[in-house]
């Protein structure tokens, strides 16, 4: 064998990893980030240091200052707290739609493992459409029918996140329900319904959790777009999406209205994508 | 031995053509009837909608515009005259613009096609370009780096971005406006990064797939440099992969497309989806879904075509498969 391919085997083998020091230290700074944006979220007021409503007109587009951290809007408001205080709105608003995504993926793909083909196939049908298009898409479309407003949105970003669970909770619980502990239990006498309930659901449950953790980031992403665009919730609500919104208008001359609340989602994305995927790694142990 | 096989290979290729058509009318006929059901199930009364919350108008004259649009109608026949239109290329009429819905769409259409066909070139060429030269695995690790963190900012933000950068700040493109041929740079750009981040990710998973397999190292031992053995044999396999995501990365587009035609200020589909929605101009949204739907199809139908010519395995599935049946 030659010496190049070596390492390559090892890698496949999980023998060396060099990176993996400094995969965990990314991992450890996403964990950080996701906590301070929970922090945000729930007590807003521990961190910001200003009413995020409240208006000075004297303030008003002020460059970003150690008395205004991120600057003024339009209207002289603090742009470092309107940040603080979008967190609870817009991760909200993707952790809610992800929750519920996955407890109706969870029931639908789960029922769906064990029904008659014909209704496992339609069931199956309709997701491989909706998968075949990207979430804000889907989204898009939702709202477009039921008509603009957050519920909507939070509606809408839900039924878009809902196929992939759908998938993933019928393909392992098709594969769980023939699994050897399960029919053992089967064996020793456990009644069917039970044993589903005990045996199948957990173990769906965990990988749709996975799942779940990266998928919070492409929530938050189709609820910012949508709200960017005007359709969800309206000022002078602080969400993220909303406040890009405001600050494209005045670009030109107050550039930190619309970057900072953007560092924010992408931020937050970033970090919940890499938690994913090292939980994902972990759970296929290779963490 | 050719021509007696000739007839079972047509046979079967005039088959999977039905089979594709068949497959088309009847996406284009579920999104129509989904679409018919939808505006029918929420709540919401469709002349008060059409008419605005301020009008001030008599019952008698809602009936009257009722009666115009046949709502009066029961909801099966309303359902198969609205069939028998689309047939006919017939979408209805815009509630708020009073123009024919082909009419709405197809003046906006060119400017959407320009950004969104643009933007799916530089996508293409960024994402050939990093999976052909992003070799060691440092380059691959930022090239990496880079896809996630374009995936994880929303679109618009991007576009923002560059603006304040390129045209508030260096000037070296124009904000907004259409005259100017410039002011199409920087959008087809934000909108391409995403869909350039996604396509090199698939690309190099395939193509980082394909080095692992014996026969790469097979072509590495007759003395094939990394270019090399990427361009003319792995590529092939990151490109299948891609090839599967072809619908994806159109709807990214299009969704993408609505994003940045309002950061921009640019004409196009976006803008007239975005009224519509906000006007609820329900003939036009319907216009813009179905159109969605056809778009999608036609995707997929060359997708289909194009699987065989870029995996030779196909095709000789496809005709060891017939023999078998010719048998």
């Amino acid at each position: 064998m030659s010496a190049s391919a070596r390492p390559d085997i090892a890698r496949r083998m999980g023998v060396s990893r060099p990176a993996n020091a400094s995969r965990r230290v990314l991992l450890w700074a996403a964990l950080a980030v996701l906590a301070v944006v929970a922090v945000m979220a729930v007590f807003p007021s521990l961190i910001a240091t200003h009413d995020p409503l409240r208006t000075d007109v004297r303030a008003a587009l002020e460059a970003p200052s150690p008395a205004h951290l991120f600057g003024t809007d339009q209207s002289g408001r603090d742009v470092f707290s309107r940040v603080v205080y979008g967190a609870g709105r817009s991760v909200g608003i993707g952790l809610l739609a992800t929750g519920l995504a996955l407890v109706i993926g969870l029931v639908v793909g789960a029922l769906s493992g064990v029904a008659p083909r014909a209704v496992d196939a339609t069931a199956m049908r309709i997701t491989d459409v909706l998968l075949a298009f990207p979430e804000f898409l889907v989204a898009l479309v939702v709202v477009a029918i039921l008509g603009p407003g957050p519920t909507n949105v939070a509606i809408a970003v839900t039924i878009a996140a809902v196929p992939v669970y759908v998938r993933l909770a019928r393909v392992q619980t098709r594969s769980l329900a023939l699994a050897e502990h399960v029919e053992a239990a089967r064996i020793l006498g456990v009644p069917r319904m039970r044993a589903f309930v005990r045996h199948v659901v957990p173990g769906v449950l965990g990988s749709l959790s996975v799942l779940a953790t990266i998928g919070i980031g492409s929530s938050i992403l189709a609820a910012a777009g949508l709200s960017f665009l005007g359709l969800g919730p309206i000022e002078p609500s602080p969400e993220w999406g909303l406040m890009l919104s405001g600050g494209r208008n005045v670009l030109g001359t107050a550039w930190w209205i619309a970057v900072f609340p953007g560092v924010a989602i992408t931020l937050t994305v970033v970090s919940a994508t890499i938690v994913g995927r090292g939980l994902r790694a972990r759970a296929e142990g290779r963490g | 031995m050719r021509s007696r096989s000739a007839d079972p290979v047509v046979k079967p290729v005039l088959i999977r053509i039905a089979g594709l058509a068949a497959s088309v009318v009847i996406v284009l006929w579920g999104a129509a009837t989904l679409a018919f059901l939808a505006f029918r199930v929420i709540p919401g009364d469709p002349v008060s909608v059409m008419l605005g919350p301020q009008a001030q108008v008599s019952e008698a004259v809602k009936d009257g515009i009722r009666a115009d649009l046949g709502l009066d109608r029961p909801p099966l026949e309303q359902y198969f005259s609205y069939l028998w239109q689309l047939l006919q290329g017939n979408l209805g009429e815009s509630y708020q613009l009073r123009l024919p819905v082909t009419e709405v769409i197809g003046r906006q259409l060119g400017a959407t096609v320009q950004l969104t066909s643009l933007a799916l070139v530089i996508a293409v060429v960024l994402a050939l370009a990093v999976a052909l030269f992003a070799r060691g695995r440092v380059s691959r690790g930022i090239v990496a780096g880079v896809e996630l963190v374009v995936l994880s900012s929303p679109v618009f933000w991007i576009g923002i971005l560059l603006l304040s950068v390129f045209a508030f700040g260096l000037g070296w493109f124009p904000v907004s406006g259409t005259r100017n041929p410039a002011t199409i740079v920087l959008p087809a750009i934000t909108l391409a990064l995403p869909v350039a981040a996604l396509l090199g990710q698939v690309l190099r998973d395939g193509i980082e797939a394909a080095e692992r397999q014996p026969w790469a190292t097979t072509v590495r031992a007759r003395g094939a440099g990394q270019v090399r053995l990427t361009a003319h044999h792995t590529l092939r396999h990151g490109a299948a992969g891609a090839l599967t995501l072809a619908a994806y990365l159109v709807g990214s587009l299009l969704g993408g497309a609505v994003l940045v035609e309002t950061v921009f200020a640019r004409p196009g589909l976006g803008r007239v989806t975005l009224s519509a929605i906000t006007d609820r101009d329900l003939p036009v949204i319907t216009g813009v879904i179905l159109f969605s739907a056809l778009v999608f199809v036609v995707v997929n139908l060359i997708v289909e075509l194009l699987y065989p010519v870029l995996d030779p395995r196909l095709r000789r599935i496809d005709v060891r498969r017939v023999r078998e049946v010719g048998a």
